[in-house]
């Protein structure tokens, strides 16, 4: 019993070593040395945010309730950047590391990992950075409850991650995933809960919307920022068991494809 | 020792499973040096990359109570946008040992200079390859799997690479993939040759190649 502590120690002492070195590695070739350099990680998300933020007040977007519109945006669109983001680097991610997996410690999984925790993270930073922005200039009020934001957020960080692995894994043995995941991204989106409050819908619409795991995060998230102003709908447990459910899916796809890799 | 116990390999294709080849047992103790004969296509690069663990076989057991190195050969295992630099310090962080004591090391042995700051996609193929053997040698293996490393560069640069790897590392057990029968004879004390997807031993070099010679004669069975 004592051996096989020791050596699982020992295996997680490796992993964390391979998932550090691809997160070094991933962040010099996605973001370079030149200009901002890896500050991109956050820029970039941040840049969508405020975009959308912008558009969104120009258009004067109905969301069905009286919240300002940017709060709205800074919750509804960090969220998407968190979920949708995650399998698009996760799908094909593979392929341009072949050459990495000469070497006998580096998994399948280091890859995923390295490549979703740089991922979540910027998602994160940018929520982070956006939220203290937007209360000091006053668009918004500080969040109610920020441990259920935190909670809100955690939740899609965790459908994100099971939904990546699943779908990076997938398109390994069937590529057909990476051309429906696009137009499914896209579709996703609206119906994401991002740009509307389930409490502005139909009650028939709120039923089918509410079978969308990540709507659930979104509502919880809005729920701890602001509570008191809102009807949030959401059922965490739902929600959790359709996140551990896809990461099983993921981790029996991704053993099954780990045998087949053949390193370039 | 390296045990290979009863491996199997297929590939699934598009015209069905393919058999690489099955019933592979092989042993190897410490400071052996072993051949591996085999014509293109046998199989030989698989085996090496299942003896690494960076492949799997289809059935069968490796055990690896020594430590083993990734394939080394030329080309290939480094990030193209990436400096020759970050790739060092990329391999030196996946095995656990610090780059900084190796960096002189590299840029003397590769010829790189001042190229080893820049990015491994400027580089010319020998430039490559000088890189490529000099990282290959900053993490210390108690077995090296050598797949066809044979002409790098000029008749300096191999004499170099010979003198770090068979004479520096002459203690150590090696498995050696080439079409060279010189280079196996250099290097070797035996050998083992993969015909028609088994694995024939020869505890004698010479065995070994009037065994592939009269097998290379014979038609190649088609897969």
């Amino acid at each position: 019993m004592r051996v096989s502590l020791r050596d699982s120690l020992r295996s997680s002492a490796i992993e964390w070593r391979v998932v550090h070195a691809l997160l070094m590695r991933e962040v010099l070739t996605r973001f370079g040395r030149n200009n901002i350099g890896f500050l991109w990680l956050f820029v970039e998300p941040m840049l969508f945010t405020l975009g959308v933020t912008a558009l969104w007040t120009l258009a004067k977007q109905a969301h069905g309730s009286n919240l300002p519109i940017a709060a709205f945006a800074l919750t509804g669109y960090s969220a998407v950047l968190l979920w949708r983001n995650m399998p698009s680097r996760t799908i094909g991610a593979i392929e341009p590391n072949l050459a990495l997996m000469y070497h006998r410690n580096v998994k399948v999984m280091d890859i995923f990992l390295a490549r979703l925790i740089l991922e979540a993270s910027g998602a994160t930073i940018s929520f982070v950075i956006l939220s203290i922005v937007f209360i000091a200039l006053g668009f918004i009020a500080p969040p109610e409850d920020v441990l259920r934001v935190i909670a809100g957020w955690f939740m899609l960080a965790w459908f994100g991650f099971s939904s990546a692995v699943l779908l990076g894994a997938l398109n390994e043995e069937y590529q057909i995933v990476e051309k429906l995941w696009h137009p499914s991204a896209y579709l996703l989106f609206p119906l994401s809960g991002a740009a509307f409050l389930v409490d502005a819908l139909p009650v028939a619409a709120q039923q089918a919307v509410l079978y969308l795991p990540m709507v659930h995060g979104v509502e919880y998230v809005r729920e701890g920022y602001f509570g008191s102003q809102i009807n949030a709908h959401y059922d965490l447990q739902y929600m959790a068991l359709c996140n551990t459910v896809l990461l099983l899916l993921g981790m029996a796809q991704l053993r099954k494809i780990s045998r087949t890799i053949i390193p370039e | 020792m390296i045990k290979l116990i009863d491996i199997a390999k297929f590939y699934e294709t598009r015209h069905g499973r393919v058999r690489i080849f099955d019933h592979v047992n092989l042993a190897i103790g410490p400071g052996e040096k072993v051949g591996i004969l085999g014509r293109n296509g046998a199989g030989k690069s698989t085996l090496i990359r299942l003896i690494s663990g960076a492949e799997q076989p289809t059935s069968g057991r490796i055990e690896r109570a020594m430590s083993v190195s990734w394939p080394l050969a030329f080309g290939g295992a480094f990030q193209n946008a990436l400096t020759g630099l970050d790739n060092l310090r990329c391999i030196c962080r996946i095995y656990g040992t610090s780059p900084d004591d190796k960096i002189d090391f590299v840029q003397e042995f590769s010829e790189l200079g001042s190229y080893l700051r820049e990015p491994v996609r400027t580089y010319s193929a020998g430039m490559r390859a000088r890189l490529a053997f000099a990282l290959s040698m900053v993490v210390e293996f108690d077995c090296f799997l050598i797949d066809e490393i044979v002409a790098v560069g000029d008749a300096r640069f191999s004499e170099k690479c010979r003198v770090e790897l068979f004479e520096k590392r002459g203690d150590r057990a090696m498995i050696i993939v080439s079409h060279d029968p010189t280079y196996i004879r250099a290097h070797c004390n035996r050998a083992s040759a993969l015909v028609d997807g088994n694995l024939h031993h020869f505890d004698d070099l010479d065995a070994a190649f009037s065994f592939y010679d009269a097998a290379m004669a014979a038609p190649a069975v088609a897969a």
